[in-house]
């Protein structure tokens, strides 16, 4: 008898961390971050290339092992694997992951000294491939940086009037610089953050822009 | 119009109030009678319930002092036991020597009596012709005579100096054999003492164990004197231990920190298991089982070599098995000892490797520089990682004396615990008695205007009344005087 309780005791006991462990119907949370960062590489924003970078670097400081980080450049058909500048994994191993870093950030400082601008700017192709890429790692927390002015500018034959399916995903626009145009007509710039901010909220995404260091170092924090 | 309204109002107002007082006086009696069966109905519940507690209270007060008792007198016959082990050991090792110790002194002795018997003086021995030369010295004028006297004279100045010469080699022999007899005195003085010394030794113990018995009759007795002497010893040691037992904890907390970290780089530093809504970092609780693995093989290792009395089974192995398991136990504390070490290497470079990271991703790869102190912290938490486990072991003896003492004094927390809930029930009920008269009271006030009417009709009753008695008063007092 008393054996029997033992024994129902410590089932129940497996079962309860088991059930525990797993996170309910859910399965189990997922807590890693998949970061996928769009670089603006047309005309004269190639300039802002070097913000980027250290961008890039400070992200790569905050991230930790088994998160996921992507760059990727923005230009005239970005909705290919091919515009992935690096992109990395980190190993769950502290040290492999700081090694990781060292060459994805060699990585990213020849891809600046070699980048050439782009004749167009082909953000939506951009973003579609960067949800394409974190729903591919299933990421706990999905997030895309748009480093560019948002302006797009598409060639011919190009079609881009795409709904996104941003459920889950955060989107932040970085260093939006104001066109020489905006200087005369500041309503461009304004529909023009407007425009993606209802592009992305109405696929279920959260918008955010973010022209501070400070800020992003907030949002990665936490 | 508006005035006339307010009057009219006023008016209803009154009469509503008067109403109610005259409603509240007509139910003056049966409302008292409520509030004090009321109030008595709480007071006596709550009281009863303080009684009811007092045989709990009892009860756990006598399981208590039985609960008290038995451990007393568990640590009492291990401390009995103990002292006589402690009496067994010196007995075998200080007065196992004593037969030899007693042969050294006679063989000493012997020597001392035959040297004594060698140093005795010789008188040296009386010229046995001194009668006949004096009888030769008589006659006189003869020159032959003369010449066998100077012959004589030069016979016994010579004989004399050689047994002056004799005897004084013969003293001198004797006094080097006196100076010989200061080191076996010595030696017997020595092993004397020695004996001395055991047999105090000995007769401390002896006292020891006279004042444990003492107290361990005291305890089998039950005296009040003996649960009051452990009731305080228990609380004592409860907090002490406690005290340890919060040290020891810090000690595992600066140990967590050493491992955790480099933990990551074996088990991941990415995989969490969730218990109730709680993440736990993998390698965090791989850390944390490691320090309990070390805890629990400390707590084996005190009890094979029978410092503390947690597991009664490992008291009662064979001692050869006792033996095997204390090795057992110390070679694997060895093991995590040396691995925690390693950690703790581990980590250091991992922190250097963040380091470097970081200034390559600040641009500052040129900066990095080893100040050529970093040794010294790499070896101080190496050394921290390998003694750290060892201190923990000492943690099984503030742990026995914390779960020894626990029982008690919660035990004594219980019954104070159901003491003051009593006098809480006590003091509840007398407050509802109380409350109940002062509701009487104010029920009173809200009818005083009836009261005072009542008051006043009676006094007018009773006027008359008054008068006729002191009439009769009167007349009574004629009759009897």
């Amino acid at each position: 008898m008393i054996k029997r309780i033992g024994v129902a005791i410590l089932l129940g006991a497996i079962s309860l961390l088991v059930g525990c462990g797993g996170g309910g119907e859910d399965g189990p949370k997922n807590r890693h971050r998949g970061v996928y960062m769009l670089i603006d590489t047309s005309g004269t924003y190639t300039k802002e290339l070097d913000k980027a970078q250290n961008i890039i670097k400070f992200l790569l400081a905050k991230l930790n092992p088994g998160d996921s980080f992507a760059v990727a450049r923005i230009d005239t058909g970005s909705f290919s694997e091919k515009d992935i500048v690096a992109k990395v994994t980190l190993d769950d191993r502290p040290s492999m992951a700081n090694q990781q870093k060292r060459v994805f950030s060699d990585e990213v400082d020849e891809f600046v000294r070699t980048v050439k601008p782009a004749s167009y700017t082909d953000i939506t192709g951009g973003v579609l491939q960067a949800v394409e890429f974190l729903n591919e790692k299933d990421s706990g927390r999905k997030t895309i940086l748009i480093f560019s002015d948002l302006k797009e500018d598409l060639d011919k034959g190009y079609i881009r009037d795409i709904e996104f399916k941003l459920k889950g995903f955060e989107v932040i626009a970085l260093n939006v610089t104001k066109l020489s145009s905006d200087n005369y007509n500041p309503n461009q710039y304004l529909a023009r953050l407007e425009q993606w901010q209802s592009r992305v909220e109405s696929g279920g995404g959260r918008w955010r822009v973010t022209n501070d260091m400070e800020q992003l170092e907030q949002i990665f924090v936490n | 119009m508006t005035f006339a309204n307010t009057e009219i109002s006023l008016t209803v107002l009154v009469f509503i109030v008067l109403g109610m007082m005259l409603a509240l006086y007509m139910a003056r009696d049966s409302a008292h009678n409520a509030i004090r069966s009321m109030s008595r109905v709480l007071r006596n519940g709550f009281r009863m319930s303080a009684k009811a507690l007092v045989p709990v209270e009892h009860l756990v007060a006598l399981r208590n002092r039985e609960v008290l008792l038995a451990v007393g007198r568990e640590l009492k016959e291990r401390d009995i036991e103990r002292e006589f082990e402690r009496i067994e050991s010196s007995v075998k090792k200080e007065l196992a020597d004593t037969p030899s110790l007693c042969r050294v002194v006679q063989e000493e002795i012997a020597k001392l009596e035959d040297d004594y018997q060698k140093c005795t003086e010789v008188p040296p021995s009386p010229p046995g012709w001194v009668k006949a030369v004096e009888a030769v010295a008589n006659i006189k004028g003869d020159a032959v005579v003369e010449d066998i006297l100077a012959d004589i004279h030069e016979s016994l100045k010579k004989a004399h100096e050689e047994t002056t010469k004799e005897y004084r080699h013969s003293r001198k022999e004797r006094h080097s054999l006196l100076k010989g007899m200061m080191p076996l005195w010595r030696k017997v003085l020595e092993a004397v003492n020695t004996t001395d010394k055991n047999v105090v030794s000995l007769l401390e113990r002896v006292k020891v164990i006279d004042r444990y018995m003492d107290d361990y009759e005291q305890i089998l007795n039950g005296t009040d004197r003996a649960v009051r002497s452990l009731s305080e010893s228990s609380f004592r040691h409860f907090f002490i231990s406690t005290l340890v037992l919060a040290i020891a904890v810090g000690g595992a907390m600066i140990n967590f920190n050493l491992i955790a970290h480099p933990m990551s780089e074996m088990v991941g530093a990415s995989t969490h298991i969730s218990v109730f809504s709680f993440d736990f970092l993998v390698s965090d609780i791989a850390a944390l089982v490691i320090i309990l693995v070390e805890i629990t093989l400390g707590l084996f290792l005190m009890e094979c070599l029978r410092i503390t009395r947690l597991f009664p089974v490992i008291g009662a192995l064979k001692d050869s098995t006792r033996q095997k398991m204390v090795w057992f136990t110390f070679a694997a504390l060895f093991s995590l000892a040396s691995i925690e070490a390693g950690l703790a290497y581990m980590r250091e470079m991992l922190t250097q490797d963040s380091l470097a990271t970081a200034a390559v991703l600040r641009g500052q790869a040129a900066s990095v520089i080893d100040n050529g102190y970093t040794w010294i912290t790499t070896a101080a938490q190496m050394g921290l990682g390998f003694v750290l486990p060892f201190a923990l072991v000492f943690v099984a003896i503030p742990l026995e004396t914390f779960v020894a003492s626990l029982r008690s004094v919660v035990g004594a927390m219980t019954v104070s615990l159901i003491r003051g809930a009593a006098f809480a029930l006590r003091v509840i009920g007398n407050g509802f008695y109380h409350l109940g008269s002062t509701m009487i009271h104010v029920y009173d006030l809200a009818v005083f205007l009836p009261l005072w009417v009542e008051k006043v009709v009676k006094n007018r009753k009773n006027g008359p009344v008054g008068v006729v008695n002191n009439d009769r008063r009167k007349v009574e007092l004629k009759e009897a005087s």
